[in-house]
């Protein structure tokens, strides 16, 4: 028997009503997913059951492995250049500033992105969604971040696409984005979504994070003045990485 | 220079994860990943293991990096993790579990860093795991040391031997090998970190 979206979503408005209980008891918002998070199948037999043990980090924790230009061509941030011919689909770009939880920029550290084509197909063997492959576009991009902290990556927009999760599932646009910070505590592997998709409601993996606010920043800003005339649409996105000293700090603000 | 587009208050605030999902083959491994050290290095170990999750089944969809010391216990901050020149070491691996969910490093033992215990720190993304996780896995023949870790000591004794890799002899070429198996969920359940800044 095949799950529907109905009892799919009727298991995530009843996790998302215990979180928001949890806040109104006076509990911070959740900033994370939930890695127990039934309504994402895969989880259940995948996530940890024993607490996690709180550990001070050494130095090795603290500090991050170094990546640079020997490692990165710049041609590796334009995802729209890597064949003969130009890829299907809305071409875009996506900027923004990689920073630590002072707000203080992420410098010359590796941002690695993934993605879908236009039609919502991987280059992946596994994928078996049958929209066509496009020859012009892998979906693979790299950069290493400014001075600034800040990235710019040039592509096409990704398709929403199927998966198996339950019946009639599809996962929203995103692109995957890995980042490194400055301590190796800050790693982190997260997707950026666009505004206004119909599918966030539906699906599981942006919903097992359970605060409407923290799931609001993975998505990116539409920025008229970061388009390009004749050329690409601009969206925005910042990311932050902090890790568990920004847990406190969200905290405070809870209770302001 | 740039606006946010967030209430200040909000600015600063950690940007959740998500899942690497399945579809992470074509873009995350790349040549070398896996080999922080040639395999021909006189004192490379082979640092590998299998990923499972709570039905005891191997996870085929999980990759994994290793952030460690050098043998002498300095950190590397060497660049050239992404293009491997052969010669340095730059402390970073990362290497995709195949089929049967089992991966391998070549690496070499660190050492002791301020005269603490050696590990190798090591972190799990997987497709059904929402938020990746941290653990470290110590070295046995550091009985001392690791009997003073702060993390070993904090851990029940029944899950301690979850964090110490399993000394294997020596493979072929020679290189010692170690078995770390990393298990998600379950009986033998990974003891996972979690760090406070
Ligand atoms: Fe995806």
């Amino acid at each position: 028997m095949t799950t529907s979206q109905h009892e799919i979503s009727a298991e995530m408005q009843a996790i998302e009503a215990d979180a928001r209980a949890l806040v109104a008891e006076g509990n911070a918002p959740e900033l994370h997913p939930r890695r127990d998070y039934p309504p994402y199948r895969s989880s259940i037999l995948r996530h940890p059951t024993h607490e996690l043990v709180r550990a001070d980090p050494e130095e090795i924790e603290r500090h991050s492995p170094a990546f640079g230009h020997s490692d990165v061509s710049p041609l590796e941030s334009d995802l729209t250049i890597q064949h003969n011919g130009e890829p299907l689909g809305e071409r875009m770009t996506v900027s923004g500033r990689v920073l630590d939880g002072e707000g203080r920029p992420v410098r010359h550290q590796l941002v690695e992105v993934w993605q879908a084509n236009a039609g919502g197909r991987y280059v992946h063997k596994r994928d078996q969604h049958p929209a066509p492959l496009d020859p012009n576009f892998t979906g693979v991009g790299r950069v290493i971040t400014g001075d600034n902290g800040e990235y710019s990556f040039t592509t096409i927009k990704p398709g929403p696409y199927p998966w198996r999760n339950h019946l009639n599932a599809w996962r929203p646009a995103h692109i995957h984005f890995s980042l490194f910070g400055t301590a190796f505590t800050q790693r982190l592997i997260t997707q950026m979504y666009f505004p206004g998709d119909p599918l966030f409601a539906l699906d599981p993996i942006y919903q097992s994070i359970t605060d409407p606010a923290a799931r609001a920043r993975l998505i990116g800003v539409y920025d008229h003045d970061l388009s390009v005339p004749e050329f690409s649409l601009g969206y925005r996105w910042d990311i932050v990485l902090t890790g568990p000293k920004s847990t406190w700090m969200e905290s405070e603000e809870a209770h302001d | 220079m740039t606006e946010p587009s967030a209430a200040p208050e909000a600015r600063y605030v950690q940007t959740p994860a998500q899942t690497v999902g399945p579809f992470y083959g074509f873009a995350l491994p790349y040549d070398g990943g896996a080999e922080l050290v040639p395999g021909h290095h006189p004192r490379a170990i082979r640092l590998h293991g299998t990923v499972f999750d709570g039905a005891g089944d191997p996870v085929p969809d999980a990759i994994l990096e290793i952030w460690q010391a050098d043998e002498t216990g300095a950190l590397p901050d060497e660049r050239g993790s992404l293009a491997r020149d052969g010669f340095g070491f730059t402390g970073f691996g990362r290497a995709a579990v195949d089929l049967g969910g089992h991966y391998t490093f070549t690496t070499v033992e660190p050492g002791p860093v301020a005269g603490g215990a050696p590990y190798v720190l090591v972190a799990v993304f997987a497709r059904g795991l929402i938020h990746h996780l941290f653990t470290r896995a110590y070295f046995p023949g550091n009985a001392e040391r690791n009997a003073a870790d702060a993390v070993l000591t904090a851990v029940p004794a029944a899950r301690r031997q979850t964090l110490v890799c399993v000394p294997e002899g020596t493979g072929p070429t020679g290189a010692a090998s170690y078995r770390f198996d990393i298990h998600l969920q379950g009986e033998n359940e990974t003891v996972f970190l979690d760090f406070d800044a």
